[in-house]
């Protein structure tokens, strides 16, 4: 195969990744905005540094959701469309506790993600792979009142993306969270165990230190999994702390 | 007890389309309604053009300045005021709200929480958006040169409507926060 000097290869990406984690202080926890083999976030990321604000008013406050905004069944994608979806049928289970350990109850966690093969159901995805008539791949459920969360799902296939010649996202679904306060606010992405494309992809790689990396990595549990039905993962999400506990503890050093 | 390490985010991708926005997602108060007021701008990048694959989020006060703690936000009835609002940027990378006035909490100028996603944003900023007034007194943009404080306060329109434009990097860029419990 011929190089076109025109096309940034893998090669170009993975080089650029690695100098920015040799230059990287161990322990950073969360993804750099500035992270240009992710060649998206050039002329998106801030060049100012985050200013530093005390929460105040509607900052202290997560809105809330209940079960008028949540049915029951949307916790499992398998059952919407009236057939069963293609793929490995899995149970993604986890706890959303907050920066002191709390559980996160009663709170919404919404999930979207491609199909076994690839591909999401949204006109922008121009993947050649097939969409599934019977899986839409979004779900939503709200945290029980020790924090957990489950859903019924289909294992998502990796899918090819436009970054580099031959870029390919590691399976994933995103998971988007609400903690007690709204400055716990996030979205992000659940990984498989030992995904091969993890060393590639600048998206999962933006994150420089390994042990928090691996924190969006779900693990395999054979206890959650079902005899001669499906594969249980186990993922669980820790949020920032939550500024009201931070008082509490002010008020008890006082 | 030793703070946990949190959870890193990730970027929202290009594909969230058909799984975060719902009908009546940007509408805290339904359009039109007396007292509703129009928020709404556009997201630009680091060369001035349009995101058209951003979503905002807003949490507010009502007119009272109460925070509302109340379900309901996912499928309005349209019966109760839950302060918080989603809303997708179109091709154009234009965002709109429609709601109240969030009322003043306490002594801080009232404002509008707001979190910003985008595909090629790896994590989820936060910024405020200050109703236009006297901000002099306000903590967090008395520190601010002129410059940056702008960036924090919408414009009101002839009509009555707010607007706030979220520049994501270059002249204007808006002022993004982080809080004691993030790092």
């Amino acid at each position: 195969m011929t190089a076109d000097p025109d096309v940034t290869t893998q090669q170009v990406i993975s080089d650029e990744i690695e100098k920015i984690h040799a230059d990287a202080r161990p322990g950073d926890a969360q993804p750099r905005l500035d992270f240009p083999p992710y060649r998206s976030t050039l002329l998106r990321h801030p060049t100012k540094e985050l200013r530093h604000a005390d929460p105040e008013g509607a900052e202290l406050v997560a809105p809330v959701f209940g079960h008028s905004d949540v049915g029951v069944l949307e916790s499992d994608l398998t059952i919407q469309r009236g057939g069963e979806p293609i793929g490995e049928r899995i149970l993604v289970r986890g706890r959303v506790v907050d920066g002191d350990g709390r559980p996160v109850r009663r709170q919404l966690v919404e999930i979207w993600q491609a199909n076994a093969a690839g591909r999401y159901v949204h006109k922008g995805d121009q993947h050649p792979a097939p969409v599934d008539p019977n899986f839409t791949g979004v779900g939503r459920c709200l945290t029980d009142d020790d924090g957990w969360y489950s859903f019924t799902t289909i294992k998502p296939g990796p899918y090819p993306w436009r970054n580099h010649q031959n870029a390919w996202r590691p399976a994933h679904i995103h998971f988007s969270l609400f903690g007690t306060d709204f400055t716990q606010r996030m979205v992000t992405q659940m990984y498989f165990p030992g995904d091969p494309l993890f060393a590639l992809d600048p998206i999962f790689q933006s994150i420089t230190d390994q042990r928090a990396r691996d924190r969006l990595v779900a693990t395999y549990e054979h206890s959650l999994s079902e005899h001669e039905w499906l594969l249980g993962y186990r993922w669980d999400i820790v949020l920032t702390g939550s500024h009201a506990t931070l008082m509490e503890r002010e008020d008890d050093d006082a | 007890m030793p703070e946990l390490a949190a959870t890193p985010g990730q970027t929202v991708g290009p594909f969230f389309h058909y799984a975060l926005p719902y009908p009546g997602d940007r509408e805290l108060v339904r359009r039109g309604t007396p007292g509703s007021v129009w928020l709404h701008g556009y997201v630009y990048d680091g060369n001035g053009n349009a995101v058209p694959d951003a979503l905002l989020e807003i949490r507010q006060a009502d007119a009272h300045g109460v925070v509302p703690r109340v379900e309901g936000s996912v499928r309005r009835d349209g019966a109760g005021f839950t302060g918080w609002g989603r809303s997708s940027t179109d091709p154009t990378g234009h965002y709109w709200f429609s709601t109240v006035e969030p009322g003043p909490v306490g002594h801080a100028a009232p404002f509008f929480a707001v979190t910003v996603f985008a595909r090629g944003l790896l994590d989820r900023l936060f910024t405020r958006i200050y109703l236009p007034g006297d901000l002099t007194t306000d903590p967090l943009l008395s520190g601010l040169d002129e410059d940056d404080r702008t960036t924090l306060v919408a414009v009101r329109e002839a009509d009555g409507s707010l607007r706030f434009d979220v520049r994501l990097q270059g002249p204007g860029e808006t002022v993004f926060l982080t809080y004691p419990r993030h790092s």
